[in-house]
């Protein structure tokens, strides 16, 4: 900066708060987070055996007791929207450990130091963790084609109820990216994942149909985010059920979530100080 | 041209009953080592977070390379480095990439990041590791990637918390090497350490700070004279003969004799003559018939500054700040 200092370079003058460079950050950090997966493939590994495990016992273990009057199909077809629905939802999970891992080395510190766009580390997160829903997506229906699931609808509406799985797993994983903000610990992240997920899951129509629950469980069973966005996917894939709500109440559901927790949890980056 | 890299008014930061700064003030001239020395909970790491934009300051004001750390925060974090106390690196990436994410995200451009990501890994003697996954690295690497990390974007000002904590002996010479050098750039230097000798070496000015106070400010020389030169240390054998060394010892060096009964430890500053001073313990105490498990001739340690100038242990400090700082930062009231 004075005279003397010739050999120093000028300071750059660089614009930070540009739409290039936001979209830039975002990229890099989801890379970056990508990169994890390809060099631990055992994170992988684990959370693709847990969805295969789960196929395998339903279809081949519980399947045959699990009566379904209505639907028209074998019950692996009934099965599979809910293993993709599970699949996403414990997936996006691994949003708020990531984020609580962050914190915890001093890399969120790094972060909030740089130049960088200040959304760019949750928005990065949480994208990074689609892509890896995506991937298991894919393997998920690979599976389920050797074991007898067939897409009866076609491939426009089996590509939107991929588009609309993925959806759900980016909107609860902002649900997880402010859980993980607001505990800080990634042991106590993922236990308090539980917490929250598994009446969302198991009491769904994610497994069963709603008809064998009991009268009060039905009540939730019906309005649960999972099992609405479980019967539109089996309405995208198979053709039933029929009804135009499903598919209105899990939209409903992604944007709701979205609207609520995309602002509370960058509000929580924000301040995690 | 003029104007101190650094200006810090006034400052204060609470976090609910815990006064981590408690009205600082401090000044730090370009292109020099300012270091802020105090033990855990001064406010050392509360006050590099607010210089480094990550905390919010709940009154005074701060001003560093010229930005506002709260109006200008945007602006000032393309100008600044920092070095946490951990070493922040992503494990999973190589030392390159780690380098390279950061060069990205200050907005250098791929090429540029590329060439600084090169540069600093051979400066830093980590390009034979450069494509090696940072969690194959030893500690002293990881600091050193670390500290490299924040240097991509040459920073005008580098904050340094407590960059050798955890480090071996080895570790610890090599990155003091690597500060020092820093400083002959025109880079200004921030760093906080809890070591006297580490603020000695590295620093052109030093503020000892404790309880959220500055509580003195000066070069290296000037706080050493203040405690005095050397130290003669005694450590007695029966704790019912403590009054009668401490008697013996009264008026021998230039300053009372500390007393820390649970230790049996006996200190007494001695100035420049430590030797003469020396016998003349020795012929005392045994004159006094007094036992002693231990008896050193030392250089000043941080304890005997703070013994000096607060007349408390460094380890007595009022709040127990690293606690206190991580859950008041939990609850951090402000908006970065």
């Amino acid at each position: 900066m004075s005279a003397i200092d010739v050999e120093a370079p000028a300071p750059p003058v660089v614009h930070h708060g540009t739409v290039a460079n936001t979209v830039s950050d975002i990229l890099a950090v989801t890379k970056r987070n990508l990169i994890r997966y390809v060099r631990v493939p055992s994170l992988l590994v684990f959370s693709t055996i847990q969805p295969v495990m789960f196929v395998l016992l339903f279809r081949y273990v519980f399947g045959n007791a699990i009566r379904l009057p209505f639907f028209p199909y074998p019950y692996v077809d009934y099965l599979m929207p809910g293993i993709f629905i599970q699949t996403v939802i414990f997936g996006s999970t691994q949003t708020g450990v990531g984020l609580a891992e962050d914190l915890t080395k001093g890399m969120v510190d790094r972060f909030r130091s740089l130049p960088m766009a200040r959304s760019a580390v949750l928005a990065g997160r949480t994208l990074s963790d689609t892509v890896r829903n995506a991937f298991v997506v894919l393997l998920m229906t690979i599976v389920g084609y050797l074991v007898g699931f067939r897409i009866h609808t076609s491939i426009v509406p089996a590509v939107a109820g991929v588009v609309l799985a993925l959806a759900f797993g980016l909107a609860f994983s902002w649900i997880s990216a402010w859980i993980g903000l607001a505990v800080r610990d990634v042991e106590s992240t993922q236990a308090a994942s539980f917490v929250w997920i598994f009446p969302l899951v198991f009491a769904s129509t994610a497994f069963v149909s709603a008809s064998s629950l009991p009268g009060w469980l039905q009540a939730w069973a019906k309005i649960n985010p999972v099992s609405v966005t479980v019967d539109s996917l089996r309405a995208l894939l198979e053709g039933w059920p029929s009804q135009a709500y499903h598919l209105w109440a899990s939209i409903g559901w992604v944007v709701g979530i979205l609207v609520v927790f995309v602002p509370l949890s960058v509000n929580k980056y924000r301040r995690s100080v | 041209m003029a104007e101190p890299a650094i200006i810090v008014h006034g400052l204060k930061k609470y976090f609910g009953e815990v006064r981590a700064l408690d009205g600082v003030d401090i000044e730090v001239t370009r292109g020099t080592v300012f270091g802020l020395l105090g033990p855990n909970g001064a406010g050392k790491t509360t006050m590099v977070r607010i210089l480094a934009t990550l905390l919010p300051p709940d009154d005074g004001e701060a001003r560093v390379a010229g930005y506002d750390v709260v109006k200008e925060a945007a602006t000032l974090r393309s100008v600044i480095g920092l070095t946490g106390q951990y070493a922040a690196v992503d494990e999973h990436l190589t030392g390159r990439e780690n380098l390279e994410l950061v060069g990205v995200l200050n907005h250098i451009g791929k090429p540029e990041s590329r060439k600084r990501a090169v540069e600093l890994l051979e400066r830093f003697d980590l390009i034979e590791a450069a494509d090696r996954q940072a969690k194959t690295y030893s500690g002293g690497m990881r600091r050193r990637l670390d500290l490299a990390a924040s240097l991509v974007a040459n920073p005008q000002v580098l904050f340094l918390d407590e960059p050798t904590t955890g480090l071996d002996p080895r570790g610890r010479m090599q990155l003091w090497g690597i500060i020092r050098e820093l400083v002959q750039e025109e880079t200004t230097l921030l760093l906080t350490t809890q070591y006297l000798e580490e603020a000695d070496v590295l620093s052109d000015r030093i503020a000892v700070i404790d309880g959220g106070h500055v509580i003195a400010e000066g070069t290296p020389d000037e706080l050493k004279s203040r405690v005095g030169g050397e130290v003669i240390e005694v450590v007695v054998a029966d704790p019912s003969q403590l009054e009668v060394a401490v008697a013996q010892l009264s008026g021998l060096g230039t300053g009372a004799p500390h007393v820390d009964e649970i230790t049996r430890r006996i200190t007494v500053p001695v100035g420049e003559h430590g030797g003469h001073v020396l016998a003349e313990t020795v012929r005392r105490l045994d004159q006094a018939g007094v036992e002693f498990t231990d008896l050193a001739l030392r250089r000043p340690t941080l304890d005997d500054v703070f013994m000096t100038l607060t007349g408390h242990a460094a380890e007595e400090a009022p709040a127990n700040g690293q606690a206190a700082a991580a859950r008041g930062g939990r609850r951090g009231r402000g908006r970065a």
